[in-house]
Protein backbone atom coordinates (compact mmCIF):
# COMPACT_ATOMS: atom_id res chain seq x y z
CA UNK A 1 0.00 0.00 0.00
CA UNK A 2 2.80 2.34 0.93
CA UNK A 3 4.41 1.77 -2.43
CA UNK A 4 1.17 2.41 -4.27
CA UNK A 5 0.84 5.70 -2.43
CA UNK A 6 4.23 7.03 -3.37
CA UNK A 7 4.37 6.01 -7.05
CA UNK A 8 3.69 8.44 -9.87
CA UNK A 9 0.33 7.60 -11.40
CA UNK A 10 0.28 10.06 -14.28
CA UNK A 11 2.85 12.53 -15.58
CA UNK A 12 2.66 15.13 -18.35
CA UNK A 13 6.16 16.08 -19.51
CA UNK A 14 6.33 19.04 -21.85
CA UNK A 15 3.08 17.84 -23.39
CA UNK A 16 1.83 19.94 -26.30
CA UNK A 17 -1.09 19.58 -28.65
CA UNK A 18 -2.28 21.79 -31.46
CA UNK A 19 -5.36 21.56 -33.65
CA UNK A 20 -4.50 23.11 -36.98
CA UNK A 21 -3.07 26.50 -36.08
CA UNK A 22 -4.55 26.63 -32.58
CA UNK A 23 -2.38 25.65 -29.66
CA UNK A 24 -4.59 23.73 -27.23
CA UNK A 25 -1.82 22.68 -24.86
CA UNK A 26 1.54 24.39 -24.73
CA UNK A 27 4.12 22.22 -23.01
CA UNK A 28 2.61 21.40 -19.63
CA UNK A 29 4.52 19.59 -16.88
CA UNK A 30 2.46 17.95 -14.17
CA UNK A 31 2.62 14.87 -12.02
CA UNK A 32 0.04 13.19 -9.80
CA UNK A 33 0.94 10.53 -7.25
CA UNK A 34 -1.11 7.88 -5.50
CA UNK A 35 -3.25 9.26 -2.69
CA UNK A 36 -3.24 12.74 -4.20
CA UNK A 37 -6.04 14.73 -5.82
CA UNK A 38 -5.13 17.33 -8.42
CA UNK A 39 -7.77 19.77 -9.59
CA UNK A 40 -7.30 21.20 -13.08
CA UNK A 41 -9.00 24.56 -13.28
CA UNK A 42 -9.30 27.03 -16.09
CA UNK A 43 -11.77 28.83 -18.29
CA UNK A 44 -13.38 27.02 -21.23
CA UNK A 45 -10.86 26.28 -23.94
CA UNK A 46 -7.93 26.48 -21.52
CA UNK A 47 -6.81 22.95 -22.39
CA UNK A 48 -8.22 20.89 -19.51
CA UNK A 49 -10.05 18.35 -21.65
CA UNK A 50 -7.12 18.12 -24.06
CA UNK A 51 -4.79 17.35 -21.14
CA UNK A 52 -7.09 14.52 -20.07
CA UNK A 53 -7.54 13.21 -23.62
CA UNK A 54 -3.75 12.97 -23.96
CA UNK A 55 -3.49 11.06 -20.70
CA UNK A 56 -6.11 8.58 -21.85
CA UNK A 57 -4.55 8.01 -25.24
CA UNK A 58 -7.52 9.53 -27.06
CA UNK A 59 -5.14 12.07 -28.56
CA UNK A 60 -1.42 11.88 -29.19
CA UNK A 61 0.89 14.65 -28.02
CA UNK A 62 2.63 16.63 -30.79
CA UNK A 63 5.59 17.19 -28.49
CA UNK A 64 6.52 15.89 -25.07
CA UNK A 65 4.84 12.84 -23.57
CA UNK A 66 2.28 11.61 -21.09
CA UNK A 67 2.90 8.49 -19.03
CA UNK A 68 0.42 6.37 -17.08
CA UNK A 69 2.19 4.31 -14.42
CA UNK A 70 5.36 4.71 -16.48
CA UNK A 71 3.75 3.41 -19.68
CA UNK A 72 2.28 4.98 -22.80
CA UNK A 73 -1.47 5.67 -22.45
CA UNK A 74 -2.18 3.76 -25.65
CA UNK A 75 -1.15 0.54 -23.85
CA UNK A 76 -4.12 -1.43 -22.58
CA UNK A 77 -2.17 -2.53 -19.52
CA UNK A 78 -1.60 1.10 -18.53
CA UNK A 79 -5.29 2.00 -18.87
CA UNK A 80 -6.32 -1.06 -16.83
CA UNK A 81 -5.27 0.94 -13.78
CA UNK A 82 -7.49 3.89 -14.72
CA UNK A 83 -11.11 4.81 -14.26
CA UNK A 84 -12.65 7.48 -16.48
CA UNK A 85 -15.60 9.82 -16.40
CA UNK A 86 -15.73 12.09 -19.45
CA UNK A 87 -17.63 15.33 -19.73
CA UNK A 88 -19.89 14.19 -22.55
CA UNK A 89 -20.57 10.49 -22.60
CA UNK A 90 -23.92 9.44 -24.04
CA UNK A 91 -24.24 5.83 -23.02
CA UNK A 92 -26.59 3.60 -25.06
CA UNK A 93 -30.14 4.49 -23.99
CA UNK A 94 -31.57 1.02 -24.39
CA UNK A 95 -29.14 -0.75 -22.04
CA UNK A 96 -29.88 -1.25 -18.36
CA UNK A 97 -27.55 0.12 -15.71
CA UNK A 98 -26.63 -3.41 -14.63
CA UNK A 99 -25.66 -4.39 -18.18
CA UNK A 100 -23.45 -1.32 -18.58
CA UNK A 101 -21.74 -1.97 -15.25
CA UNK A 102 -21.19 -5.68 -15.93
CA UNK A 103 -19.53 -4.90 -19.25
CA UNK A 104 -17.27 -2.16 -17.88
CA UNK A 105 -16.26 -4.30 -14.89
CA UNK A 106 -15.16 -7.06 -17.26
CA UNK A 107 -12.41 -4.77 -18.62
CA UNK A 108 -10.61 -4.86 -15.25
CA UNK A 109 -8.64 -7.61 -13.54
CA UNK A 110 -9.99 -7.09 -10.02
CA UNK A 111 -13.14 -4.95 -10.22
CA UNK A 112 -15.30 -3.85 -7.32
CA UNK A 113 -18.35 -5.92 -6.49
CA UNK A 114 -21.63 -4.74 -8.00
CA UNK A 115 -23.08 -3.94 -4.58
CA UNK A 116 -20.03 -1.82 -3.80
CA UNK A 117 -20.52 0.17 -6.99
CA UNK A 118 -24.20 0.71 -6.16
CA UNK A 119 -23.34 1.99 -2.72
CA UNK A 120 -20.44 4.21 -3.73
CA UNK A 121 -22.25 5.88 -6.63
CA UNK A 122 -25.75 5.99 -5.14
CA UNK A 123 -27.45 3.70 -7.65
CA UNK A 124 -29.98 2.10 -5.27
CA UNK A 125 -33.02 0.97 -7.21
CA UNK A 126 -31.58 2.01 -10.57
CA UNK A 127 -29.81 -1.18 -11.61
CA UNK A 128 -32.65 -2.58 -13.70
CA UNK A 129 -33.69 0.70 -15.28
CA UNK A 130 -32.72 1.60 -18.83
CA UNK A 131 -30.10 4.31 -19.07
CA UNK A 132 -32.21 6.45 -21.40
CA UNK A 133 -35.06 6.61 -18.88
CA UNK A 134 -32.93 8.05 -16.06
CA UNK A 135 -32.77 11.72 -15.10
CA UNK A 136 -29.67 13.72 -15.97
CA UNK A 137 -28.35 13.47 -12.42
CA UNK A 138 -28.95 9.72 -12.30
CA UNK A 139 -27.12 9.30 -15.61
CA UNK A 140 -24.16 11.19 -14.20
CA UNK A 141 -24.12 8.81 -11.21
CA UNK A 142 -24.10 5.82 -13.57
CA UNK A 143 -21.13 7.35 -15.40
CA UNK A 144 -19.39 7.80 -12.08
CA UNK A 145 -20.08 4.17 -11.20
CA UNK A 146 -18.48 3.08 -14.50
CA UNK A 147 -15.43 5.18 -13.59
CA UNK A 148 -14.89 3.55 -10.21
CA UNK A 149 -16.12 0.00 -10.90
CA UNK A 150 -12.66 -1.24 -11.87
CA UNK A 151 -11.18 -0.28 -8.48
CA UNK A 152 -8.74 1.99 -10.35
CA UNK A 153 -5.48 3.34 -8.91
CA UNK A 154 -5.95 6.48 -10.99
CA UNK A 155 -9.24 8.22 -11.64
CA UNK A 156 -9.96 10.88 -14.27
CA UNK A 157 -13.07 12.92 -13.54
CA UNK A 158 -13.99 15.54 -16.14
CA UNK A 159 -16.65 17.82 -14.61
CA UNK A 160 -18.08 14.99 -12.51
CA UNK A 161 -20.77 16.84 -10.59
CA UNK A 162 -22.26 19.01 -13.34
CA UNK A 163 -26.02 18.53 -13.17
CA UNK A 164 -26.05 16.85 -9.77
CA UNK A 165 -28.20 17.94 -6.85
CA UNK A 166 -26.59 18.82 -3.55
CA UNK A 167 -27.12 15.42 -1.90
CA UNK A 168 -25.66 13.51 -4.82
CA UNK A 169 -22.71 15.87 -4.96
CA UNK A 170 -21.99 15.43 -1.27
CA UNK A 171 -22.12 11.66 -1.68
CA UNK A 172 -19.77 11.74 -4.66
CA UNK A 173 -17.35 13.91 -2.75
CA UNK A 174 -17.36 11.41 0.12
CA UNK A 175 -16.63 8.56 -2.28
CA UNK A 176 -13.83 10.49 -3.97
CA UNK A 177 -12.27 11.34 -0.57
CA UNK A 178 -12.48 7.72 0.49
CA UNK A 179 -10.74 6.56 -2.69
CA UNK A 180 -7.99 9.13 -2.29
CA UNK A 181 -7.61 7.95 1.32
CA UNK A 182 -7.13 4.42 0.02
CA UNK A 183 -4.25 5.56 -2.19
CA UNK A 184 -6.05 6.32 -5.45
CA UNK A 185 -4.71 9.24 -7.51
CA UNK A 186 -7.41 11.55 -8.87
CA UNK A 187 -7.33 14.15 -11.63
CA UNK A 188 -10.41 16.34 -11.50
CA UNK A 189 -11.58 19.15 -13.71
CA UNK A 190 -14.41 21.28 -12.47
CA UNK A 191 -16.22 24.54 -12.94
CA UNK A 192 -17.22 24.55 -9.28
CA UNK A 193 -14.37 26.12 -7.39
CA UNK A 194 -15.84 25.06 -4.07
CA UNK A 195 -15.42 21.52 -5.33
CA UNK A 196 -11.70 22.04 -5.85
CA UNK A 197 -11.53 23.78 -2.48
CA UNK A 198 -13.26 20.87 -0.75
CA UNK A 199 -11.33 18.04 -2.40
CA UNK A 200 -8.03 19.08 -3.89
CA UNK A 201 -4.57 18.64 -2.40
CA UNK A 202 -3.18 20.55 -5.32
CA UNK A 203 -4.62 22.89 -7.89
CA UNK A 204 -3.23 23.65 -11.33
CA UNK A 205 -4.71 26.61 -13.14
CA UNK A 206 -4.61 26.39 -16.94
CA UNK A 207 -5.04 29.34 -19.26
CA UNK A 208 -4.32 29.36 -22.97
CA UNK A 209 -2.83 25.88 -22.79
CA UNK A 210 -0.25 26.79 -20.13
CA UNK A 211 -0.11 26.23 -16.40
CA UNK A 212 -0.28 29.70 -14.94
CA UNK A 213 -0.43 28.67 -11.28
CA UNK A 214 0.13 25.42 -9.44
CA UNK A 215 0.15 24.66 -5.73
CA UNK A 216 -2.02 23.85 -2.73
CA UNK A 217 -5.37 25.60 -2.37
CA UNK A 218 -3.76 27.76 0.35
CA UNK A 219 -0.86 28.70 -1.86
CA UNK A 220 -3.13 29.62 -4.74
CA UNK A 221 -5.31 31.70 -2.47
CA UNK A 222 -2.26 33.41 -1.00
CA UNK A 223 -1.25 34.56 -4.46
CA UNK A 224 -4.06 37.00 -4.17
CA UNK A 225 -3.67 39.42 -1.32
CA UNK A 226 -7.10 40.96 -1.48
CA UNK A 227 -9.66 40.54 1.29
CA UNK A 228 -13.32 41.38 1.68
CA UNK A 229 -14.66 43.58 4.48
CA UNK A 230 -18.37 43.59 5.24
CA UNK A 231 -20.14 45.69 7.84
CA UNK A 232 -23.25 47.66 8.65
CA UNK A 233 -22.29 51.30 8.38
CA UNK A 234 -23.80 54.67 7.54
CA UNK A 235 -20.66 55.83 5.70
CA UNK A 236 -21.06 57.05 2.14
CA UNK A 237 -19.87 54.30 -0.22
CA UNK A 238 -18.49 56.76 -2.75
CA UNK A 239 -16.39 58.40 -0.07
CA UNK A 240 -14.98 55.07 1.11
CA UNK A 241 -14.27 54.18 -2.49
CA UNK A 242 -12.04 57.21 -2.76
CA UNK A 243 -9.64 55.89 -0.08
CA UNK A 244 -6.36 54.89 -1.77
CA UNK A 245 -6.24 51.36 -0.26
CA UNK A 246 -9.75 50.43 -1.44
CA UNK A 247 -10.16 48.50 -4.68
CA UNK A 248 -13.93 48.55 -4.82
CA UNK A 249 -16.99 49.22 -2.67
CA UNK A 250 -20.59 48.34 -3.05
CA UNK A 251 -23.60 49.05 -0.87
CA UNK A 252 -26.33 46.51 -0.29
CA UNK A 253 -29.04 48.07 1.87
CA UNK A 254 -27.48 49.13 5.14
CA UNK A 255 -24.40 46.96 4.53
CA UNK A 256 -21.31 47.86 2.58
CA UNK A 257 -18.78 45.49 1.12
CA UNK A 258 -15.21 46.59 0.48
CA UNK A 259 -12.46 44.78 -1.43
CA UNK A 260 -8.92 45.73 -0.47
CA UNK A 261 -5.33 44.54 -0.27
CA UNK A 262 -4.82 46.34 3.08
CA UNK A 263 -7.64 45.17 5.31
CA UNK A 264 -6.09 46.35 8.61
CA UNK A 265 -5.61 49.91 7.42
CA UNK A 266 -9.10 50.10 5.99
CA UNK A 267 -10.74 48.63 9.11
CA UNK A 268 -8.87 51.11 11.33
CA UNK A 269 -10.13 53.97 9.18
CA UNK A 270 -13.69 52.61 9.10
CA UNK A 271 -13.88 52.33 12.89
CA UNK A 272 -12.37 55.79 13.25
CA UNK A 273 -14.92 57.42 10.96
CA UNK A 274 -18.05 55.55 12.00
CA UNK A 275 -18.47 54.84 15.69
CA UNK A 276 -21.85 53.23 14.97
CA UNK A 277 -20.32 50.56 12.71
CA UNK A 278 -21.45 46.97 13.52
CA UNK A 279 -21.31 43.37 12.34
CA UNK A 280 -17.76 43.69 11.03
CA UNK A 281 -16.44 40.73 9.01
CA UNK A 282 -13.11 40.35 7.25
CA UNK A 283 -12.72 37.49 4.79
CA UNK A 284 -9.76 36.23 2.83
CA UNK A 285 -10.06 35.80 -0.90
CA UNK A 286 -11.61 32.48 -1.80
CA UNK A 287 -10.31 30.24 -4.54
CA UNK A 288 -12.88 31.82 -6.83
CA UNK A 289 -11.41 35.32 -6.33
CA UNK A 290 -7.90 33.99 -6.78
CA UNK A 291 -8.91 32.13 -9.90
CA UNK A 292 -10.45 35.20 -11.49
CA UNK A 293 -7.35 37.21 -10.61
CA UNK A 294 -4.85 34.63 -11.89
CA UNK A 295 -6.58 33.99 -15.18
CA UNK A 296 -6.98 37.75 -15.74
CA UNK A 297 -3.26 38.25 -15.18
CA UNK A 298 -2.51 35.42 -17.62
CA UNK A 299 -4.77 36.77 -20.33
CA UNK B 1 -0.92 -11.14 4.10
CA UNK B 2 1.54 -12.12 1.44
CA UNK B 3 0.30 -10.90 -1.89
CA UNK B 4 3.03 -12.76 -3.77
CA UNK B 5 1.48 -16.14 -3.00
CA UNK B 6 -1.84 -15.21 -4.59
CA UNK B 7 -2.10 -15.52 -8.36
CA UNK B 8 -2.57 -12.05 -9.84
CA UNK B 9 -6.12 -11.68 -11.13
CA UNK B 10 -6.30 -11.40 -14.88
CA UNK B 11 -8.75 -9.93 -17.32
CA UNK B 12 -10.75 -12.60 -19.11
CA UNK B 13 -10.86 -11.47 -22.73
CA UNK B 14 -13.47 -14.09 -23.49
CA UNK B 15 -15.75 -12.54 -20.87
CA UNK B 16 -15.22 -9.03 -22.32
CA UNK B 17 -16.10 -10.23 -25.80
CA UNK B 18 -19.11 -12.21 -24.59
CA UNK B 19 -20.56 -9.31 -22.57
CA UNK B 20 -19.88 -6.89 -25.42
CA UNK B 21 -21.76 -9.15 -27.81
CA UNK B 22 -24.61 -9.64 -25.35
CA UNK B 23 -25.02 -5.88 -24.87
CA UNK B 24 -24.92 -5.31 -28.62
CA UNK B 25 -27.58 -7.97 -29.10
CA UNK B 26 -29.79 -6.40 -26.43
CA UNK B 27 -29.39 -2.97 -28.00
CA UNK B 28 -30.57 -4.27 -31.37
CA UNK B 29 -33.36 -6.31 -29.82
CA UNK B 30 -34.63 -3.24 -27.98
CA UNK B 31 -34.55 -1.13 -31.14
CA UNK B 32 -37.31 -2.81 -33.19
CA UNK B 33 -37.11 -0.07 -35.81
CA UNK B 34 -33.82 -1.67 -36.85
CA UNK B 35 -34.46 -5.35 -36.22
CA UNK B 36 -37.92 -5.71 -37.76
CA UNK B 37 -37.33 -4.20 -41.22
CA UNK B 38 -33.96 -5.90 -41.43
CA UNK B 39 -35.42 -9.31 -40.68
CA UNK B 40 -38.78 -8.95 -42.44
CA UNK B 41 -38.15 -7.16 -45.74
CA UNK B 42 -36.16 -9.87 -47.55
CA UNK B 43 -38.65 -12.68 -46.73
CA UNK B 44 -41.58 -10.36 -47.49
CA UNK B 45 -40.19 -9.46 -50.90
CA UNK B 46 -39.41 -13.09 -51.58
CA UNK B 47 -42.97 -14.06 -50.74
CA UNK B 48 -44.33 -11.35 -53.04
CA UNK B 49 -42.10 -11.67 -56.07
CA UNK B 50 -40.93 -15.28 -55.98
CA UNK B 51 -44.01 -17.04 -54.63
CA UNK B 52 -47.16 -15.01 -55.32
CA UNK B 53 -46.35 -13.28 -58.64
CA UNK B 54 -44.14 -15.94 -60.06
CA UNK B 55 -45.14 -17.10 -63.52
CA UNK B 56 -43.08 -20.22 -64.00
CA UNK B 57 -41.93 -20.59 -67.53
CA UNK B 58 -38.93 -19.67 -69.57
CA UNK B 59 -35.41 -20.08 -68.34
CA UNK B 60 -35.61 -17.53 -65.52
CA UNK B 61 -36.36 -19.34 -62.30
CA UNK B 62 -37.48 -16.53 -60.01
CA UNK B 63 -37.89 -18.81 -57.00
CA UNK B 64 -34.21 -19.85 -57.10
CA UNK B 65 -32.78 -16.57 -58.43
CA UNK B 66 -34.50 -14.45 -55.80
CA UNK B 67 -33.60 -16.89 -53.01
CA UNK B 68 -29.96 -16.06 -53.74
CA UNK B 69 -30.36 -12.32 -54.33
CA UNK B 70 -32.74 -11.54 -51.44
CA UNK B 71 -30.26 -13.39 -49.24
CA UNK B 72 -27.67 -10.84 -50.38
CA UNK B 73 -30.21 -8.05 -49.84
CA UNK B 74 -30.59 -9.40 -46.28
CA UNK B 75 -26.83 -9.48 -45.73
CA UNK B 76 -26.43 -5.84 -46.67
CA UNK B 77 -28.70 -4.25 -44.11
CA UNK B 78 -27.22 -5.49 -40.80
CA UNK B 79 -23.85 -4.25 -42.06
CA UNK B 80 -25.05 -0.90 -43.35
CA UNK B 81 -27.54 -0.15 -40.59
CA UNK B 82 -26.13 -2.17 -37.68
CA UNK B 83 -22.67 -0.74 -38.17
CA UNK B 84 -23.42 2.52 -39.95
CA UNK B 85 -26.08 3.83 -37.61
CA UNK B 86 -24.79 2.53 -34.27
CA UNK B 87 -21.18 3.58 -34.91
CA UNK B 88 -22.35 7.05 -35.96
CA UNK B 89 -24.48 7.34 -32.80
CA UNK B 90 -21.75 6.01 -30.50
CA UNK B 91 -19.23 8.37 -32.02
CA UNK B 92 -21.49 11.42 -31.90
CA UNK B 93 -22.63 10.86 -28.32
CA UNK B 94 -19.17 10.17 -26.92
CA UNK B 95 -19.75 6.51 -26.01
CA UNK B 96 -17.05 5.44 -28.46
CA UNK B 97 -14.56 7.90 -26.94
CA UNK B 98 -15.34 6.63 -23.44
CA UNK B 99 -14.91 3.01 -24.54
CA UNK B 100 -11.57 3.85 -26.14
CA UNK B 101 -10.46 5.61 -22.98
CA UNK B 102 -11.52 2.62 -20.88
CA UNK B 103 -9.35 -0.49 -21.00
CA UNK B 104 -11.66 -2.20 -23.49
CA UNK B 105 -9.84 -4.88 -25.49
CA UNK B 106 -9.40 -3.15 -28.87
CA UNK B 107 -11.17 -5.77 -30.97
CA UNK B 108 -14.21 -6.23 -28.74
CA UNK B 109 -16.24 -3.31 -30.07
CA UNK B 110 -16.04 -4.31 -33.73
CA UNK B 111 -16.14 -8.04 -33.09
CA UNK B 112 -19.44 -7.76 -31.21
CA UNK B 113 -21.03 -5.81 -34.06
CA UNK B 114 -19.62 -8.23 -36.63
CA UNK B 115 -21.06 -11.20 -34.75
CA UNK B 116 -24.46 -9.51 -34.63
CA UNK B 117 -24.38 -8.86 -38.38
CA UNK B 118 -23.49 -12.52 -39.01
CA UNK B 119 -26.32 -13.57 -36.69
CA UNK B 120 -28.85 -11.43 -38.57
CA UNK B 121 -27.58 -12.74 -41.91
CA UNK B 122 -28.01 -16.29 -40.62
CA UNK B 123 -31.57 -15.68 -39.41
CA UNK B 124 -32.51 -14.16 -42.78
CA UNK B 125 -30.88 -17.09 -44.60
CA UNK B 126 -32.88 -19.58 -42.53
CA UNK B 127 -36.21 -17.78 -43.04
CA UNK B 128 -35.63 -17.49 -46.78
CA UNK B 129 -34.59 -21.15 -47.01
CA UNK B 130 -37.76 -22.24 -45.19
CA UNK B 131 -39.97 -20.11 -47.47
CA UNK B 132 -38.15 -21.31 -50.58
CA UNK B 133 -38.44 -25.00 -49.76
CA UNK B 134 -42.03 -24.92 -48.48
CA UNK B 135 -43.85 -22.31 -50.59
CA UNK B 136 -41.32 -21.65 -53.37
CA UNK B 137 -40.87 -25.24 -54.43
CA UNK B 138 -37.08 -24.90 -54.47
CA UNK B 139 -35.06 -28.10 -54.36
CA UNK B 140 -31.31 -27.80 -54.06
CA UNK B 141 -28.54 -30.26 -53.20
CA UNK B 142 -27.05 -29.88 -49.71
CA UNK B 143 -23.80 -28.57 -51.22
CA UNK B 144 -25.63 -25.67 -52.87
CA UNK B 145 -27.27 -24.63 -49.59
CA UNK B 146 -23.89 -24.71 -47.88
CA UNK B 147 -22.24 -22.66 -50.64
CA UNK B 148 -25.08 -20.11 -50.50
CA UNK B 149 -24.74 -19.77 -46.73
CA UNK B 150 -20.96 -19.48 -47.03
CA UNK B 151 -21.36 -16.70 -49.62
CA UNK B 152 -23.81 -14.84 -47.33
CA UNK B 153 -21.49 -15.09 -44.33
CA UNK B 154 -18.52 -13.91 -46.37
CA UNK B 155 -20.65 -11.06 -47.69
CA UNK B 156 -21.17 -9.73 -44.16
CA UNK B 157 -17.57 -8.48 -44.18
CA UNK B 158 -17.60 -5.88 -47.00
CA UNK B 159 -20.94 -4.44 -45.87
CA UNK B 160 -19.86 -4.20 -42.24
CA UNK B 161 -16.73 -2.43 -43.48
CA UNK B 162 -18.83 -0.08 -45.60
CA UNK B 163 -21.13 0.54 -42.62
CA UNK B 164 -18.15 1.23 -40.38
CA UNK B 165 -16.82 3.80 -42.83
CA UNK B 166 -20.26 5.38 -43.10
CA UNK B 167 -20.54 5.48 -39.31
CA UNK B 168 -17.15 7.17 -39.07
CA UNK B 169 -18.25 9.91 -41.49
CA UNK B 170 -21.81 11.02 -40.83
CA UNK B 171 -23.88 12.11 -37.85
CA UNK B 172 -26.18 9.72 -36.02
CA UNK B 173 -29.21 11.56 -37.31
CA UNK B 174 -28.15 11.43 -40.95
CA UNK B 175 -26.87 7.84 -40.85
CA UNK B 176 -30.19 5.97 -41.43
CA UNK B 177 -31.10 8.13 -44.43
CA UNK B 178 -27.67 7.81 -45.99
CA UNK B 179 -27.59 4.06 -45.34
CA UNK B 180 -30.91 3.80 -47.21
CA UNK B 181 -29.54 5.90 -50.06
CA UNK B 182 -26.80 3.32 -50.47
CA UNK B 183 -28.87 0.24 -49.67
CA UNK B 184 -31.81 0.54 -52.03
CA UNK B 185 -30.19 1.93 -55.21
CA UNK B 186 -27.23 -0.45 -54.89
CA UNK B 187 -29.57 -3.43 -54.51
CA UNK B 188 -31.46 -2.40 -57.63
CA UNK B 189 -28.37 -1.63 -59.70
CA UNK B 190 -26.76 -4.93 -58.67
CA UNK B 191 -29.65 -6.99 -59.99
CA UNK B 192 -30.86 -8.16 -56.60
CA UNK B 193 -34.54 -7.43 -57.38
CA UNK B 194 -34.57 -8.40 -61.05
CA UNK B 195 -31.89 -9.75 -63.37
CA UNK B 196 -29.71 -7.14 -65.03
CA UNK B 197 -30.50 -8.77 -68.38
CA UNK B 198 -33.93 -7.09 -68.35
CA UNK B 199 -32.42 -3.64 -67.66
CA UNK B 200 -30.60 -1.14 -69.91
CA UNK B 201 -27.14 -2.30 -70.92
CA UNK B 202 -25.22 0.48 -69.16
CA UNK B 203 -26.55 -0.68 -65.79
CA UNK B 204 -24.97 -4.07 -66.36
CA UNK B 205 -21.80 -2.31 -67.50
CA UNK B 206 -21.33 -0.35 -64.24
CA UNK B 207 -22.43 -3.25 -62.01
CA UNK B 208 -18.84 -4.31 -61.11
CA UNK B 209 -18.60 -1.05 -59.13
CA UNK B 210 -21.03 -2.39 -56.52
CA UNK B 211 -19.98 -4.90 -53.89
CA UNK B 212 -23.57 -6.17 -53.88
CA UNK B 213 -23.23 -7.25 -57.52
CA UNK B 214 -20.12 -9.32 -56.78
CA UNK B 215 -21.80 -10.95 -53.81
CA UNK B 216 -24.93 -11.53 -55.90
CA UNK B 217 -22.87 -13.35 -58.53
CA UNK B 218 -21.34 -15.58 -55.83
CA UNK B 219 -24.76 -16.38 -54.38
CA UNK B 220 -26.22 -17.09 -57.82
CA UNK B 221 -23.26 -19.30 -58.69
CA UNK B 222 -23.87 -21.24 -55.46
CA UNK B 223 -27.44 -22.11 -56.50
CA UNK B 224 -26.59 -22.84 -60.14
CA UNK B 225 -28.05 -19.64 -61.61
CA UNK B 226 -24.76 -18.36 -63.01
CA UNK B 227 -23.31 -21.17 -65.10
CA UNK B 228 -19.65 -20.84 -65.94
CA UNK B 229 -19.14 -17.90 -63.57
CA UNK B 230 -15.59 -17.63 -62.22
CA UNK B 231 -15.69 -17.34 -58.41
CA UNK B 232 -12.21 -16.00 -57.67
CA UNK B 233 -12.52 -12.50 -59.18
CA UNK B 234 -15.67 -11.81 -57.13
CA UNK B 235 -14.08 -13.06 -53.91
CA UNK B 236 -11.04 -10.89 -54.63
CA UNK B 237 -13.20 -7.84 -55.39
CA UNK B 238 -15.17 -8.26 -52.13
CA UNK B 239 -11.96 -8.69 -50.15
CA UNK B 240 -10.57 -5.54 -51.76
CA UNK B 241 -13.75 -3.56 -50.96
CA UNK B 242 -13.48 -4.74 -47.34
CA UNK B 243 -9.85 -3.68 -47.01
CA UNK B 244 -10.42 -0.28 -48.60
CA UNK B 245 -13.48 0.55 -46.46
CA UNK B 246 -11.72 -0.59 -43.28
CA UNK B 247 -8.66 1.50 -44.16
CA UNK B 248 -10.82 4.57 -44.82
CA UNK B 249 -12.70 4.07 -41.55
CA UNK B 250 -9.48 3.56 -39.61
CA UNK B 251 -8.12 6.81 -40.94
CA UNK B 252 -11.26 8.64 -39.84
CA UNK B 253 -11.31 7.05 -36.41
CA UNK B 254 -7.56 7.17 -35.76
CA UNK B 255 -6.29 8.62 -32.51
CA UNK B 256 -5.46 12.22 -33.44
Amino acid sequence: MQQARSGTAVAWRGASKRYGGIVALDGIDLEVRGGELLALLGPNGAGKSTAIALALGLLRADAGEVMLFGRAPAELEARRGCGVMLQSAGLPDSLKVRELLELTRSYYAAPRGLDDCVGMAGLDGLMDRRYGRLSGGQQRRVQFALAICGAPRLLFLDEPTTGLDLDARTMLWATIRRMVGEGCAVVLTTHYLEEAEALADRVAVLAGGRIVACGSVQQIRARVSQRRIRCVSALDAARVGAWPEVRSVCRDGERIEIVTDYAETVVRQLLFEDSGLSQLEVQRAGLADAFVEITREAA
Amino acid sequence: MNAATLPAPRVSLLRCYALEARNEFLRLLRAPSFALPTLLFPPMFYLLFAVLFNNRGGSFQANVYLLATYGVFGVMSPGLFGFGVTVALDRERGWLALKRALPMPPGAYLASKLVMAALFATIIFVILALLATTLGGVRLPAGAWLSLYAADLFGVLPFCALGLWLGSLVSGQAAPAIANLIYLPMSFLSGLWMPLSVMPAFIAKIAPLWPAWHLGRLALAAVGQAPGEAIAPHVAALAAFTLVFVALARRRLARG
